[in-house]
């Protein structure tokens, strides 16, 4: 029997073979997932704004890109994941909204996805799998069995990275 | 006054937000009743403040479709509004509207995506219109947009923008009932200096 973990918004958790673990309804929000395909450890961070030195209100790490994503790779390496095994996989960062013009809501999914990828660079951390952007929700799962990340989406077939 | 967010927001506060959802409800109900010809009644908002990271599950599952339309405002007070809708009532409005009768598990068409975003406009635009009567500033809504998607999507939209501010957020339950009850919700994102102005013209102080 496996499990499910749930990881909810500003939120991060991990999970070890056979079991799953899922963010549920990810919007300009990014899911990332890092996986050791030998330890078969994964890890799943929710988080909802790029950058937690822009942001008074800072104390949850999961709610930002810089902070989540390096707590999440520490927890990996705390569960015995190997550093140069790591791969990450990231979906979300999608524009929920056609609103005109720069303000906020309308770019914060691009930078959000934008600092998943400069903190993996800057961790090390190759990026194998993306589905980001576009204007619509996506629920996420990361099997970590087989490392095989789960893409859903409402009235679109379901995408296997 | 320095820092006003919701973090230090008060009773009285919540109750102004009540009051101006109640009068702006009316309005909207009103304006709904006159264009769609049937009686409908709109009872008294009630007002939730959670924290950012529970605005997505605040309404039901994450991954539960719903209709979310979403208006930003301008000039005297910066910041956006959303109106949400699940999906039962959306169609129902819809279908009234349209004078169709199509079933509930149908995608929404062209058409009646703009007809669901007129409706939200006329919904957020009576509530603006009470909140700027009351304040006497002048609030500016944009064109309405819409989306049809998981609740949790739409919702990172507002918990995004709260998110910018602090931990919490402020979300205004209003039941609409016609023939059958309507759900919906609004979430009003005032940006930091908006909250200051807002209590001030009301004489409020915290």
């Amino acid at each position: 029997m496996s499990g499910v973990v749930k990881v909810g918004m500003a939120d991060l958790n991990i999970c070890k073979a056979p079991d799953t673990i899922t963010t549920l309804g990810l919007g300009s929000c990014i899911g990332l997932a890092l996986y050791d395909p030998v330890a078969k450890v994964g890890g799943l961070v929710h988080y909802m704004l790029p950058d937690s030195t822009k942001v008074r209100n800072n104390g949850n790490a999961a709610k930002f890109g810089d902070t989540g994503i390096r707590e999440l790779y520490n927890r990996m390496l705390a569960e015995g994941a190997n550093k140069n095994r790591m791969i990450a996989k990231i979906a979300g960062g999608a524009k929920m909204f056609e609103v005109s013009g720069l303000s906020e809501v309308g770019n914060i999914g691009a930078r959000n996805t934008e600092t998943a990828k400069q903190m993996l660079k800057e961790l090390g951390i190759r990026l194998v799998a993306e589905d980001t952007g576009a204007n619509y929700g996506r629920t996420v799962e990361l099997h970590c069995d087989t490392g095989e990340f789960y893409i859903k989406s409402v009235g679109k077939p379901m995408k296997i990275m | 006054m320095e820092s006003m967010t919701l973090e230090v927001v008060n009773d009285i506060y919540l109750d102004v937000l009540k009051e101006i959802g109640n009068i702006g409800a009316g309005n909207a109900t009103t304006a709904i009743a006159n264009m769609m010809g049937i009686k409908i009644e709109m009872n008294v908002p009630s007002i939730k403040l959670l924290e950012v990271s529970k605005l997505g599950t605040a309404i039901g599952p994450e991954d539960d479709t719903i209709v979310g339309i979403f208006l930003e405002v301008r000039h005297d007070i910066d910041g956006s509004m959303m109106f949400l809708l699940d999906i039962p009532s959306a169609r129902y409005l819809v279908n009234k509207l349209l004078m169709t009768e199509t079933p509930e598990d149908q995608p929404f068409g062209e058409m009646e995506l703009s007809a669901l975003k007129e409706v939200g406009n006329i919904i957020a635009g009576s509530y603006l219109s009470a909140l700027s009567s009351m304040t006497n500033l002048v609030i500016v809504p944009s064109v309405p947009y819409i989306s049809v998607d998981m609740a949790g999507a739409i919702l990172s939209v507002p918990a995004i923008e709260f998110g910018l501010q602090g931990d919490n957020a402020l979300l205004i339950q209003t039941e609409i009932c016609a023939q059958v009850a309507i759900n919906g919700y609004f979430i009003l994102m005032p940006e930091q200096d908006s909250y200051k102005k807002i209590l001030s013209s009301l004489g409020i102080s915290i």
